[in-house]
């Protein structure tokens, strides 16, 4: 195994041209558990721990928020906890501290994992994925980025420079299953966007697919449901409605953490507690 | 391949590191510090817990790699000399010890909340900072009573 360690992000990119095969290495908390239990051999390690422009994040141009492929969960949480309200919710029911000071959002989009916390609340609130390779930049809109389990739509030359996030313009909010409130792996995940200048509704269906997806129908509806102006309270039968088309959106199956039918059960269960939550802080906030 | 870097004040290197290797698998079998125990090797239980240039990371999802000329703090760094640190003196007092095993992971965590925190942190606070480390003993309420009793401490001092 070679150990590739780039100073600069150019370096990086020209190393990954050379030696598409390398595995990218930033928090760890993925590519070292596969090597310390022997389930994956990487031929490389490229080291991204070094590569200063990673580290930090900025507002882009175009209003959104651009983090940092290098940015831990525990730096997301302390410093874009107020504009990126939804991303920072799940980012806390990562691991324990010691992974949220490591593990990173691109770490989780390199890995994609049907299970990753992050994908929810990305897909609710349209993130866009900046990759880049030597050949030049290209962004991603983050319902294209999925492939599969466990893949994604990186080419082998191109590594994460970052995840464009817009700043939260309504309430936002991720609800997770799992056996305890530390150290688990989504049985299920759900994350929810209310966009009110837009009137429309953004949602992230986690670890009941082969990939992280939305669900385009129950968006459509609940978007055409609301009483934006008015502002009035959300009837069961909307409520109930939209729990059923989020769940329907999915497409889980039996596996060691939980069965279909439960997750299924639950995706209805967090799509109506999350939008009582949001639509409670849009009612407060007149 | 050679790997430099500063562990408990003390400038260190390795030769022959596996690049695979990690940065727990160095201390222990390389470095001489046996202080950071291996259990799960996959983040789960927080007994390799290091400071990591000042920060408590998992020492096993740490390719050692990535510590070059970075500055690593284990348990067997924090007392002076004879002196226990606050936190390991704490943990005595109280029982929090059974096998010792999570021991050091848990003394190690507990200090970076001591040391980030103000005041006395409210009990919520030490269990989701502590929620990342394992004690299968399941001595969890002498630890909270070492965490608090180290905090007042220092609080007061």
């Amino acid at each position: 195994m070679d150990f590739l360690r780039p100073a600069t992000w150019a370096e990086a990119l020209a190393l990954k041209a050379e030696r598409p095969e390398a595995t990218p290495i930033q928090g760890g908390t993925d590519v070292m558990v596969e090597i310390n239990l022997d389930k994956g051999r990487p031929a490389a390690l490229l080291d991204l721990n070094p590569v200063a422009e990673l580290r930090d994040w900025s507002v882009g141009d175009d209003g959104r928020l651009r983090v940092g492929a290098g940015v831990s969960y525990t730096r997301l949480i302390e410093e874009l906890g107020d504009r990126l309200p939804g991303l920072a919710q799940a980012s806390r029911t990562v691991g324990s501290p010691q992974i949220r000071n490591r593990g990173t959002v691109a770490g989780n989009l390199g890995a994609a994992s049907p299970a990753g916390d992050s994908h929810p609340p990305l897909l609710a609130t349209g993130a866009v994925v900046e990759a880049a390779s030597v050949r030049g930049v290209r962004m991603i809109p983050i319902g294209e980025f999925y492939t599969g389990v466990k893949r994604n739509a990186l080419e082998p030359d191109e590594l994460i420079r970052a995840v464009r996030v817009p700043p939260a313009d309504g309430p936002q909010y991720f609800s997770k299953i799992g056996t305890r409130n530390a150290m688990v792996i989504a049985v299920c995940s759900f994350s929810l966007a209310l966009h009110p200048s837009r009137r429309a509704v953004g949602t992230g269906i986690g670890s009941a697919a082969p990939t992280p997806r939305r669900a385009p129908e129950a968006e459509e509806f609940l978007a055409g449901e609301l009483d934006w102006d008015g502002r009035a309270p959300v009837s069961e039968d909307t409520a109930r409605r939209f729990g059923e088309l989020v769940a329907r959106a999915a497409a889980p199956i039996d596996d060691v953490r939980g069965t279909r039918d439960y997750r299924v059960h639950a995706l209805a269960v967090m799509a109506r507690r999350t939008l009582g939550w949001a639509w409670r802080d849009y009612g407060r906030a007149i | 391949m050679r790997v430099n870097l500063t562990v408990n004040g003390e400038k260190m290197s390795a030769d022959d590191v596996w690049e695979g290797e990690s940065l727990l698998y160095a201390l222990r079998e390389r470095l001489g510090l046996p202080g950071a125990k291996n259990a799960c090797e996959q983040g789960e239980c927080g007994s390799c817990t290091v400071y990591l240039d000042d920060v408590p990371v998992c020492a096993c999802l740490v390719a050692v790699g990535q510590a070059e000329g970075r500055s690593v703090v284990t348990v067997e760094g924090l007392a002076e000399g004879e002196t226990l640190d606050e936190v390991q003196q704490a943990f005595v007092e109280c029982g929090a010890v059974q096998c010792g095993f999570c021991t050091p992971g848990l003394i190690v965590q507990a200090h970076s909340l001591i040391a980030s925190s103000p005041g006395i942190p409210e009990d919520a606070e030490i269990r989701e900072a502590l929620a990342g480390n394992l004690c299968r003993c399941t001595g969890y309420e002498k630890i909270l009573d070492a965490v608090r009793l180290a905090a007042a401490r220092k609080a007061a001092s």
